[in-house]
């Protein structure tokens, strides 16, 4: 049954499956065992980012293209529901065109860019990618009448995902089950059937051939697979789980701008979350997401005590200061580049 | 092929037909067919003149960013993204040294204001061929022949450097004034002709020239330009490539710490992200030119320079997609860029 659902690839190990476990009951019952707006939060921000990373994944870590447009993508997802809510506040009916829109806009994109740009050179798609995506968030930032520009757009969902919704009179477990709960729900069910989905796809033939051309693309050709066509694809299939996670997201912030969705720091964000977690395994994903966001949420207030423990010395209160969160960030994602390259994942199969 | 069996007498090679000789020339001829073009739709001549002049100015400063860029690659394969952060150190560090000679950028001698920028310059190079080396041996070198990690290692090295630029200069942005002598434009009937673009234009047609000499006429030249054609067969002749490479990784990143400096003169301000900003149109220029190709770097800066200048002044709505534009142009034309040189 659970081999089933996994698609037969268990975590393997004792350790990552206590993790797993632990992430999935957490997220699970988040609503109950963490109460208060911030924390559920920070829980359907890591629901979203687990999607979003594990489609990274199967890219950068399972077919070896590195990519710099993921956000865009996200980003296309996003703005669908949030323009489609714009125009039909609170109807599903907008929902569902935004979702049928972002998907077809990203995939289409998505097919575009990798079949001029993988073609020639793998090495091509990195640059391509990263120009396409700066041009595409000033294009979301100049397109004022349809995006909202700098501001982005804050729109009404559907009246069921609502605070002022009530799914029962009395409270449950001590907590008012509210629509931001079922909300949260829709995200969190929303993104463990995509995460399996992709769990699907990375095990099955098709999977396997994406790791074949990461391990040896000319092996691959030689055997009779057609390596742009494959690369491609999987950039396609990228692309469209990374505007499903940019849907979930629009559905839970209620708010879409560049900054949230498009912008070049959420891409870092997402380069450091595989790196850390574990490329080529979507386990990987899923614990580096956790463990970015919870340090992203968490840490910055631990550095900034340190950092006023340590006033008085010289260079190091600066080191340590809230916002300098990101070079000791860098610094790892270098370091586990170079000596941990499966990351936290791979560390705890071996 | 009756000719191999009298070899004392080898025929002699017939000249390729007219037309293959001008196709594989139509790159050069690109650059200026758009200044043409660009006359025909503007119509205008004092705004062609300027726009122009900005073109040019705005293409020769990403050149002389995206030229180390190329020849780290072409040599030896390593695709830098750390790149865009000797650009951001060289603005700063330069604007430190101005800043620091307050004095002599507003004195009103042409000299003074040179020899401060000149200082700033060379401040600059300095620290970041310096930098280069470091990023070299630290960064860059346990990851040779592994494009993944080379990029995924060089975008933690920009990450950390921008941080780091953030720590010491703090984390808002530099206005930067350009020298007295430096403002302003000299102003010829209707043609309005800023003189730091001039300059611009000037320093960066001298870094060109003196690169394809050193390229061309240089032992040295020879050694770099045989290496990016083929690295082992170079090393098999004795000839240390690593030595090379890091000659030209070093030179590269001083390159791009001068470029940093007139770019921030340029726009006046600097931010710790203009670095990955610039990188960007660096990226396009290389790709337009191909991958390892000095001349098709210079080539594909002057045509991203005009393309921008020409189309933000005729459709302001298209000019930031008209590079992206240029590129898959370029691509759809040429796959491997206009001027391809030696890997495939």
């Amino acid at each position: 049954m659970i081999g089933t659902l996994l698609s037969g690839d268990l975590p393997r190990s004792k350790v990552l499956s206590v993790v797993m476990v632990a992430i999935l009951l957490g997220l699970a019952l988040a609503p109950f065992l963490f109460p208060g707006t911030r924390a559920l939060n920070t829980a359907a921000t890591i629901c979203v980012f687990i999607v979003l990373v594990a489609s990274y994944d199967l890219l950068l870590g399972y077919t070896g293209i590195v990519s710099f447009a993921h956000t865009m993508f996200y980003g296309i997802g996003a703005y669908g529901v949030a323009i489609m809510l714009d125009r039909m506040p609170g109807s599903w009916a907008a929902i569902g065109l935004g979702v049928a829109a972002g998907l077809a806009v990203a995939v289409a994109l998505a097919l575009v860019i990798g079949l001029f740009s993988l073609r020639v050179q793998a090495i091509f798609f990195a640059m391509v990618t990263l120009a396409v995506a700066s041009a595409f968030m000033i294009l979301a930032s100049q397109l004022s009448g349809l995006t909202g520009g700098e501001d982005g757009l804050t729109y009404r969902v559907p009246r069921v995902l609502t605070p002022a919704f009530k799914l029962f009179q009395d409270k449950l477990f001590g907590v008012r089950v509210d629509g931001r709960i079922v909300d949260y729900y829709l995200v969190f069910f929303a993104a463990l059937a995509l995460f399996l989905l992709m769990l699907r796809i990375v095990n099955s033939p098709f999977g396997r051939v994406l790791q074949a051309i990461r391990e040896n693309p000319f092996r691959a050709e030689a055997l009779g697979y057609r390596t742009v066509v494959y690369r491609t694809v999987a950039n396609g299939l990228g692309a469209g789980m990374a505007a499903l996670a940019g849907v979930l997201m629009a559905l839970w912030q209620k708010y879409t701008g560049p900054d949230t969705t498009l912008s070049l720091g959420i891409m870092i964000d997402i380069l450091l979350m595989v790196v850390i977690g574990g490329m080529g395994t979507l386990y990987g994903a899923a614990v580096g997401a956790v463990i970015f966001i919870l340090a992203k949420n968490y840490l910055q207030g631990l550095m900034g005590a340190a950092s006023e423990a340590l006033a008085g010395l010289p260079l190091i209160p600066h080191l340590v200061h809230p916002d300098r969160w990101l070079l000791w960030l860098g610094i790892l994602f270098i370091l586990s580049v170079y000596f941990f390259p499966t990351g936290i994942v791979g560390r705890l199969r071996k | 092929m009756s000719d191999t069996s009298n070899p004392a007498a080898p025929a002699a090679i017939a000249p390729p037909p007219l037309a293959e000789r001008l196709a594989a020339q139509l790159p050069y001829w690109i650059v200026p067919a758009m200044v043409v073009v660009g006359l025909a739709l503007i119509g205008d001549l004092p705004a062609w003149g300027t726009l122009t002049l900005a073109g040019l100015a705005m293409g020769m400063m990403i050149f002389v960013m995206a030229s180390g860029l190329t020849l780290v690659f072409g040599l030896m394969d390593v695709l830098n993204f750390g790149h865009g952060a000797f650009i951001s150190v060289g603005a700063f560090v330069g604007a430190s040294v101005m800043l620091a000679l307050g004095g002599w950028m507003t004195a009103p001698s042409l000299w003074l204001n040179l020899a401060a920028v000149v200082a700033a310059i060379l401040t600059a190079m300095a620290v970041t061929g310096g930098l280069g080396y470091a990023f070299e041996r630290v960064i860059v070198r346990p990851v040779y022949g592994a494009h993944l990690k080379q990029i995924l290692v060089t975008m933690g090295g920009l990450i950390v450097a921008e941080e780091l630029i953030h720590l010491i200069w703090g984390p808002n942005e530099i206005p930067l004034t350009r020298p007295l002598a430096l403002r302003g434009a000299w102003v010829f009937g209707e043609v309005a002709i800023e003189k730091y673009r001039v300059l611009a234009v000037a320093l960066g047609a001298i870094i060109f020239l003196a690169l394809r000499w050193a390229l061309v006429r240089t032992k040295l030249g020879l050694l770099i330009r045989a290496g990016v054609e083929n690295a082992e067969m170079v090393e098999a002749l004795g000839y240390r490539v690593r030595m090379l490479f890091i000659l030209v990784f070093v030179a590269g990143s001083a390159l791009a710490g001068l470029g940093g400096v007139m770019w921030g003169l340029y726009e006046e301000l600097i931010t710790a992200q203009m670095g990955l900003n610039v990188l960007i149109l660096v990226f396009i220029v290389v790709i337009i030119g191909g991958l390892g190709s000095v001349e098709g770097c210079f080539v594909g800066a002057l045509m991203v320079g005009l393309m921008a200048n020409y189309t933000g002044y005729l459709a302001p709505k298209l000019a930031l997609g008209s590079n992206i534009l240029l590129m898959v142009i370029v691509l759809m034309w040429r796959p491997r860029g206009l001027l391809p040189v030696g890997k495939g």
